[in-house]
């Protein structure tokens, strides 16, 4: 299978490295505002943006094709006679005007989502989500339709819009350049974000984790949110023509939600949500084409040359993937991290327990001989109460006989202590709660195993060293008489 | 003409089948979007229709793969589909348990990779031999207008299973979303309702695919049941009224994209439940603007008045000077327009608006020197608003502890909602036991 797979990339070609620095570039200039928009809890927003300025693109289109038809845009199949550096400029420029067209487009359409947004809230009294799920869905579903009214004029079609069309905007180079357009306004566009966020990481640290405070020294909460809407807005529209209105979601989302499984730190989560994307985007590409071959040879028995899978749909999942692992394997808060704890708490529980256990049976056994019953063993062990038991032995704390389990020196201290929280705790119960004697026991097995020294400590002050508890058991002596 | 008649009385077949199937989707989608904007959580229904696609491109993949050529069958794709859905909400779930990924960003992610992943499967369809995608892209952007009749029987039973269950559990669903945690201290199986409503959701999901496909699913849940807002303010009727906008919506979206060429059907049919919310944010009968805009309109003429013929009696009281205002003859004494504009910080204009109101109404009358002067009627009530706004200032200062100077502003605003059984009680409490007609004294006198 792997040697299927490395046969599969053996045909990357230059195209492909385009594409794959194009999705790069975009997936970075993404994850920047995303992990802003991640952390504020507002990545509804990226939603609801990258609806919302779909008309405005749509119009910009239009836009666009007209200009062409009147002349003032020069038209992209137009053959320049300029050369050399004149005609990269003459690229440039073009590059420019027409991002700058959708940019306004977009813009526009944005800012129309946001008043009407607010007119609703404010005249109709509908709440947030609501109102802005009105205007976001009605301004999509305008932007469809003129797609499908314009469709010939506006060189669009609803397919692109959805998940952008990576692989021929690679072919739209600048002039005389290899170089696609679209990876230079996604360069751009990492550049920009990159630096603002730069020059204004205090004042969106401050905003986003205390934003009562920053208003209250003089940095208006408005300024940002409209600061950092904008930039969303821009970068989904220099995406957009890479991966389209839905796909973008993910490259604002994704790659800053890993991050924040990887670290806690602010500068080192922005990092790391750039390398992510840029790993998620190019691994992307390269399963977009060797998966197909793979996914036909193994579920149809067809061995034979196949179209490659969408690669900006596979970069969405290759960064979901490093997301999911990101999820199980994080160090600091990953789902394995968390069980491992998990169960190692239970060890400690259940040694704790068995050393509890073995001590009351001692007890009873001095109080009253004849009484108390013969057990060797615990019948019918759990398997983790064998390892618990297994490790007591192992570091001496329990002694194995004829006549079953004992506890050794150390073991008798660290059950004595055990039986001293419980009991301590009992006793405060009985004095501050009012319950009856019978519902002592449950809840102090479960609190016996949390109690410090120093917690013991107050509680033998606060109860003035009590010697028995309220079943008139002996509340054992503390470690330190 | 004959185009547009023959449409609008349903002559065409294909027209009357496509409503058919419109109409009960957009019914569905209203009474369960009800449910789910009472319960703030309208998103759910986006990620459930982005998370079906792939569900779609695996069932396709999985049927051709076992028998080639019958990928394509409805009822497969369409479990496919709810699979999806269902699997999309349940990996959103997951994620939260992180508990450092919150339900925004949760929701966000499946949306788009779900989607994401389904754009990729379509593509592997395509270059299949046996199969094109056409056939699976029609689920995202539907194929209202070329629904078959299997379809609308399809989606006639599922529309009518998802109206009785909501018909069914309308009071369980309703506390659920009302009071989560009411209904677990009853005892309701509150994790298995809400299990319940998420199904709803998918279902309708399901159910809309073919007729707007499924990015605009999300619209005819959000937006019939807050135009419905507007109409009520009871949770019954809420669901129905938004169950008829859903299903009016649709009929009046299909019957324009029918009448006009090349619009997309689905489309057309969000539209015009934005169409609808519009009219019903401005007329709506219980909170439309337009309404409101006019109660307050007369609110604040009536206040206008009684503010009015206050400061006249005011004017006239400190005329008197020592005399009680009881005894004297108040409708003999002039006030001219400047001492009332002097009184009050109104605009000439506004003062001569109210002026005019009050001599329409005939509490005021210009007298031969251009002065005014009270009617009987207007001493009356300029007696009564006099006496509400300083028995509510002598509430203020002596149970609220305002200082004198502050009570007038407060007293201005509460004074025009005191009801005579409040005045009462207000009388009782500060002991009074006066003469209906007598006022108290000016305490910033």
């Amino acid at each position: 299978m792997f040697s299927e797979f490395l046969q599969r990339l053996s045909v990357w070609e230059g195209i492909d490295t385009w594409i794959a620095v194009t999705g790069a570039l975009a997936a970075m200039a993404c994850a920047l505002p995303g992990t802003w928009l991640v952390l504020r809890r507002q990545s509804l927003l990226g939603d609801a943006l990258s609806h919302a300025v779909l008309p405005g693109i749509v119009l910009a289109y239009l836009g666009m094709s007209w200009m062409e038809e009147i002349g003032w845009l020069a038209d992209p199949s137009h053959v320049s006679s300029a050369t050399g550096i004149g005609r990269v400029a003459e690229g440039m420029s073009l590059v420019a005007r027409r991002q700058g067209a959708l940019f306004i487009g977009a813009a526009l359409s944005g800012v129309v989502a946001a008043l009407l947004s607010e007119l609703v809230q404010r005249w109709g009294r509908v709440e947030r989500s609501a109102a802005m799920g009105v205007v976001f869905t009605s301004m999509f579903a305008l932007g469809l339709l003129l797609i499908r009214l314009f469709a010939d004029r506006a060189h669009l079609d609803p397919g692109c819009v959805l998940y952008g069309n990576l692989e021929t905007t690679a072919f739209d180079t600048i002039g005389g350049t290899m170089i696609p357009q679209a990876v230079v306004v996604n360069a751009g566009m990492l550049l920009i974000n990159g630096l603002l966020i730069l020059l204004f990481f205090k004042e969106l640290c401050l905003n986003t984790f205390d934003p009562e405070l920053g208003a209250a020294q003089g940095l208006k909460p408005g300024w940002v949110s409209l600061g950092l809407m904008s930039l969303t807005a821009a970068t989904v529209v220099a995406a957009f023509e890479s991966v389209g209105a839905i796909l973008v979601i993910a490259m604002l989302i994704v790659p800053g939600a890993t991050a924040r499984m990887l670290t806690d730190r602010l500068p080192t989560m922005l990092g790391l949500s750039v390398i992510v994307a840029a790993c998620g985007a190019v691994l992307g590409h390269v399963f977009a084409l060797t998966l197909p071959a793979m996914v036909y040879k193994y579920g149809f028995g067809l061995d034979q040359r196949v179209m490659d899978a969408s690669s900006a749909g596979m970069m969405a999942v290759t960064t979901f993937g490093l997301f999911m692992m990101a999820v199980i394997a994080s160090p600091r808060h990953g789902l394995g991290r968390v069980w491992l704890d998990r169960l190692r708490l239970q060890l400690r529980i259940a040694r704790e327990d068995l050393l509890g256990g073995l001590y009351r049976r001692e007890e009873a056994a001095v109080e009253s001989p004849s009484t108390s019953p013969q057990q060797s063993n615990i019948p019918r062990m759990s398997l983790l109460q064998w390892f618990a038991r297994n490790s007591l032995i192992r570091q001496g704390l329990i002694q194995v006989g004829a006549a079953g389990d004992t506890l050794t020196s150390p073991g008798t201290t660290e059950a004595r202590n055990l039986v001293r929280s419980h009991r301590l705790w009992e006793s405060y119960m009985a004095r501050h709660f009012d319950l009856p004697d019978d519902h002592l026991h449950a809840t102090a097995e479960q609190v016996e195993h949390f109690l410090g020294p120093e917690l013991q400590a107050e509680l033998a002050a606060e109860l003035d060293q009590p010697t028995t508890d309220p079943h008139g058991k002996t509340i054992p002596h503390g470690s330190e008489n | 003409m004959t185009n547009f008649v023959r449409v609008l009385l349903l002559q065409d077949y294909n027209t009357r089948l496509v409503l058919c199937g419109t109409l009960l989707f957009g019914a569905c989608g209203g009474v369960v979007g009800a449910f789910m904007l009472l319960r703030k959580k309208s998103l759910v229904g986006d990620v459930a229709s982005h998370a079906a696609l792939p569900g779609i491109g695996l069932a396709y993949l999985i049927m051709e793969s076992i028998s080639p050529g019958s990928g394509k069958t409805p009822v497969w794709l369409l479990l496919g589909a709810g699979a999806g859905s269902a699997a999309g909400l349940y990996c959103a779930g997951l994620i939260q348990r992180t508990r450092l990924i919150k339900e925004d960003a949760a929701l966000g992610i499946v949306l788009s990779v779900f989607f994401g992943f389904g754009i990729v499967l379509l593509s592997i369809v395509q270059s299949l031999p046996t199969g094109s995608a056409a056939g699976l892209t029609e689920f995202v952007f539907g194929k209202a207008a070329a629904l078959t009749a299997g379809d609308v029987a399809s989606i006639a039973v599922a529309s009518l299973i998802v109206l009785s269950i909501c018909a069914v559990a309308f009071k369980e669903l309703s506390l659920l979303c009302f009071d989560e945690a009411y209904a677990a201290a009853l005892g309701w199986p509150t994790r298995q309702l809400d299990l319940l409503l998420t199904s709803l959701v998918v279902a309708v999901t399901v159910i809309g695919m073919p007729s707007v496909g499924l990015l605009l699913v999300v619209a005819q849940l959000v937006i019939p049941p807050t135009a419905a807002r507007f109409w009520t303010d009871r949770h019954g009727p809420l669901t129905i009224v938004s169950g008829v906008l859903g299903a009016l919506s649709s009929a009046i979206g299909v019957l324009a994209s029918a009448l006009v060429p090349r619009l997309a059907a689905g489309a057309v049919i969000v539209l015009a439940g934005t169409g609808i919310f519009i009219i019903s944010m401005l007329f709506g009968t219980r909170r439309g603007v337009v309404w409101h805009s006019l109660g307050q309109f007369s609110a604040r003429r009536r206040i206008g008045q009684l503010d009015l013929l206050r400061t006249c009696f005011e004017i006239l009281e400190q005329s008197i000077g020592d005399a009680s205002p009881v005894e004297c003859d108040l409708t003999a004494i002039p006030i001219s327009r400047h001492q009332l504009l002097d009184a009050r910080t109104w605009t000439e204009a506004r003062l001569r608006n109210v002026l005019a109101a009050a001599q329409r109404d005939g509490s005021i009358r210009l007298d031969a020197d251009g002065n005014f002067r009270l009617t009987v009627e207007g001493t009356r009530l300029a007696r009564r608003a006099t006496r509400n706004h300083r028995l509510w200032e002598l509430y203020l200062i002596h149970f609220a502890q305002t200082a004198p100077s502050r009570v007038d502003r407060e007293a201005d605003e509460f004074e025009h909602v005191l009801e005579p059984d409040l005045v009462e009680q207000l009388e009782v409490l500060l002991e009074q036991d006066r003469v209906r007609a007598r006022v108290p004294v000016n305490p910033h006198a």
